[in-house]
């Protein structure tokens, strides 16, 4: 930030000649000039109302844009460099009682509003925000040459996914840190696996770059800090061969403000906020942190959601409490869950018409997760649809009772999936095979509602291994 | 006009580009001379220019505007794209 530029003390008018108010005002100004020593800053015409030692010209709109000029004219009463008190607009009755005069500008009416102040133009703001707040950013500033394109050298410096990304420059980072009330310099995680300290602006970089807007940054900080805790391990799922990353999904009021998607395709493309804000996650952990797929991330096969899959639950087509509330946050906090998932994979129903029917399936269609054989270890996202969530909410089925019945379908019988059974290798081991095993650990099933109206299909999203030697799933309140 | 950005990583490695990996040979490849601009630098690289021709080298010649500041991101960038290695020297 530049130093803020003090005002002259006393009686101060900022004006601009392209502004009729300030037209219409002049006389008025030089009525106060000789008989209150007013200064008047002038943005535009340096010899508007007079060319005289009382007017100076803010050439640079260095000392409009540090005072919050928004209005002209704003007549200032100034005190040791900054204003004690304004008014804006003219108002013959206020511009009076600041200047302790009676009798100003007789002839013109009683009132009159202002003009835009120049220093809030909106061709102009991007340009005066780098021009006096961009050194408060910390970033290596990169040059791109005139003749690089830009894209090529972004990627060329290893800093995409491999899908283009947006240049962060200053103007897109200070734009893009408006969306939070956090400095740009506080600490947000250290992100694995180079453990690099990640701030605010980094955070802020890599989201213009994945393709944010502002209102999603608040998102995107809470899942870095969800993503960088001991419990989620972001290291260890880098560094697993399995196809997973950090699963996104959001409950609570920011959903909607920031038009995240929890109906038709919520899953798929199209929807800005959806699409970008696990992206900027990835390229948070890929950038700052240094995880990137053949050097900690070892991936055997990977899986598109590594770009970045996010989404949101649709809480009020639901009969069910939200998922943030099942983990007993408050419908009125924001929320962002992190779970270490694959991709989604169907789960197709298209006759049942009870409750009981309906769960039996699910729960056949669950069991072969990782795989059949294996069971306690891997967690799952079931997103339901409307239609299939219908079934419960005419039973009137809560989502406790929904899971307690789903579990019971779960229970695998250890003869049939110890290693060797039917010929096949792959298996639970030996001491399990007279005991019945449930396919999930406790509390290993996160319900989410969403989808369109139509259609009797819900969505399975498998986990990798969870517990102390994999991944806990973690929500995070997301404040502002 | 070129664009500056934001480094978006953690800045743990130097901003440049890592170097490609040294020719085995300079026979058929482009070589590119760059003059730093300081007095009699052309005496010198007029004679690694020769030697370097006679090893089979193609050579190009650039110039720096001035020897005080480094070399303007166009003329990095021009050198990088026509080139195949690039010897910049100080002479005094």
């Amino acid at each position: 930030m530049t130093d803020k530029p003090a005002l002259p003390d006393g009686l101060v008018a900022v004006v601009k000649k392209d502004c009729p108010t300030c037209v219409l005002v002049a006389p008025v100004l030089e009525d106060l000039a000789a008989r209150a020593d007013l200064t008047v800053i002038t943005q535009d015409d340096p010899t508007f109302p007079a060319d005289a030692d009382w007017v100076v010209h803010d050439d640079d709109l260095a000392l409009s844009w540090h005072h919050d000029i928004e209005t002209v004219p704003t007549l200032l009463k100034v005190k040791d460099g900054s204003a004690d008190d304004l008014t804006v607009g003219w108002s013959r009755e206020q511009w009076e009682e600041f200047a302790g005069l009676d009798g100003l500008g007789k002839d013109l009416p009683d009132w009159r509003p202002g003009c835009g102040s120049l220093s809030v133009d909106p061709t102009l703001t991007d340009e005066l925000s780098v021009r006096f707040s961009g050194s408060s950013l910390t970033s290596r500033r990169i040059e791109l040459a005139a003749l690089e394109d830009d894209w090529e050298a972004m990627w060329d410096r290893g800093w995409s996914d491999g899908l283009p990304v947006v240049p962060p420059t200053e103007a897109r980072v200070l734009r893009m840190l408006e969306g939070t009330t956090r400095a740009a310099d506080d600490l947000v995680a250290v992100v694995p696996p180079d453990l690099v300290e990640c701030t605010v602006e980094k955070v802020a970089v890599n989201a213009v770059m994945a393709g944010c807007k502002p209102e999603y940054l608040p998102v995107v900080i809470a899942a870095l800090e969800a993503a960088c805790t001991d419990d989620f391990n972001m290291h260890g799922l880098l560094a697993t061969t399995m196809p997973v990353g950090p699963v996104l999904f959001v409950n609570g009021p920011i959903r909607n403000e920031i038009g995240m998607n929890s109906g038709l395709n919520l899953l798929g493309q199209g929807n800005r906020a959806n699409s970008t804000i696990g992206r900027a996650l990835q390229l948070v952990i890929r950038n700052v942190g240094g995880g990137k797929p053949g050097g900690v991330d070892r991936g055997t096969q990977g899986n598109p959601s590594k770009y970045g899959l996010c989404f949101a639950e649709d809480e009020e087509g639901s009969p069910w409490d939200s998922y943030a509330e099942s983990r007993g946050f408050s419908s009125d906090v924001s929320t962002v869950t992190l779970f270490p998932g694959e991709g989604p994979r169907l789960l197709f129903d298209q006759k049942s018409r009870s409750p009981e029917s309906l769960t039996k399936h699910l729960g056949q269609m669950l069991v072969p997760y990782a795989s059949p054989r294996m069971v306690m270890q891997f967690e799952t996202i079931l997103v339901m649809s409307p239609e299939h969530m219908a079934r419960y909410r005419d039973a009137g089925w809560d989502r406790a009772r929904f899971l307690e019945e789903l579990n019971g379908h779960l229970l695998l019988k250890g003869s049939d999936i110890v290693a060797g059974a039917d010929g096949i290798e792959e298996g639970m081991p030996e001491f399990v095979a007279e005991m019945d095993l449930p396919k999930h650990p406790p509390n290993g099933i996160h319900v989410v509602h969403g989808g369109s109206h139509a259609g009797l299909f819900s969505s399975a999203i498998g986990g990798w291994v969870t517990g102390e030697m994999g991944s806990v799933t973690v929500t995070k309140e997301i404040t502002r | 006009m070129t664009t500056t950005v934001l480094d978006p990583t953690g800045e743990l490695a130097p901003e440049q580009r890592e170097r490609v990996t040294r020719p085995e040979s300079l026979n058929g490849l482009t070589v590119g001379l760059l003059d730093i601009s300081k007095p009699r630098g052309d005496v010198f690289l007029n004679r690694v220019e020769e030697k370097l021709t006679g090893l089979g080298a193609t050579v190009k010649r650039f110039k720096k505007p001035t020897f005080t500041k480094p070399a303007p991101v166009d003329l990095r960038h021009e050198i990088a794209t026509s080139c195949d290695a690039v010897i910049e020297a100080l002479a005094d």
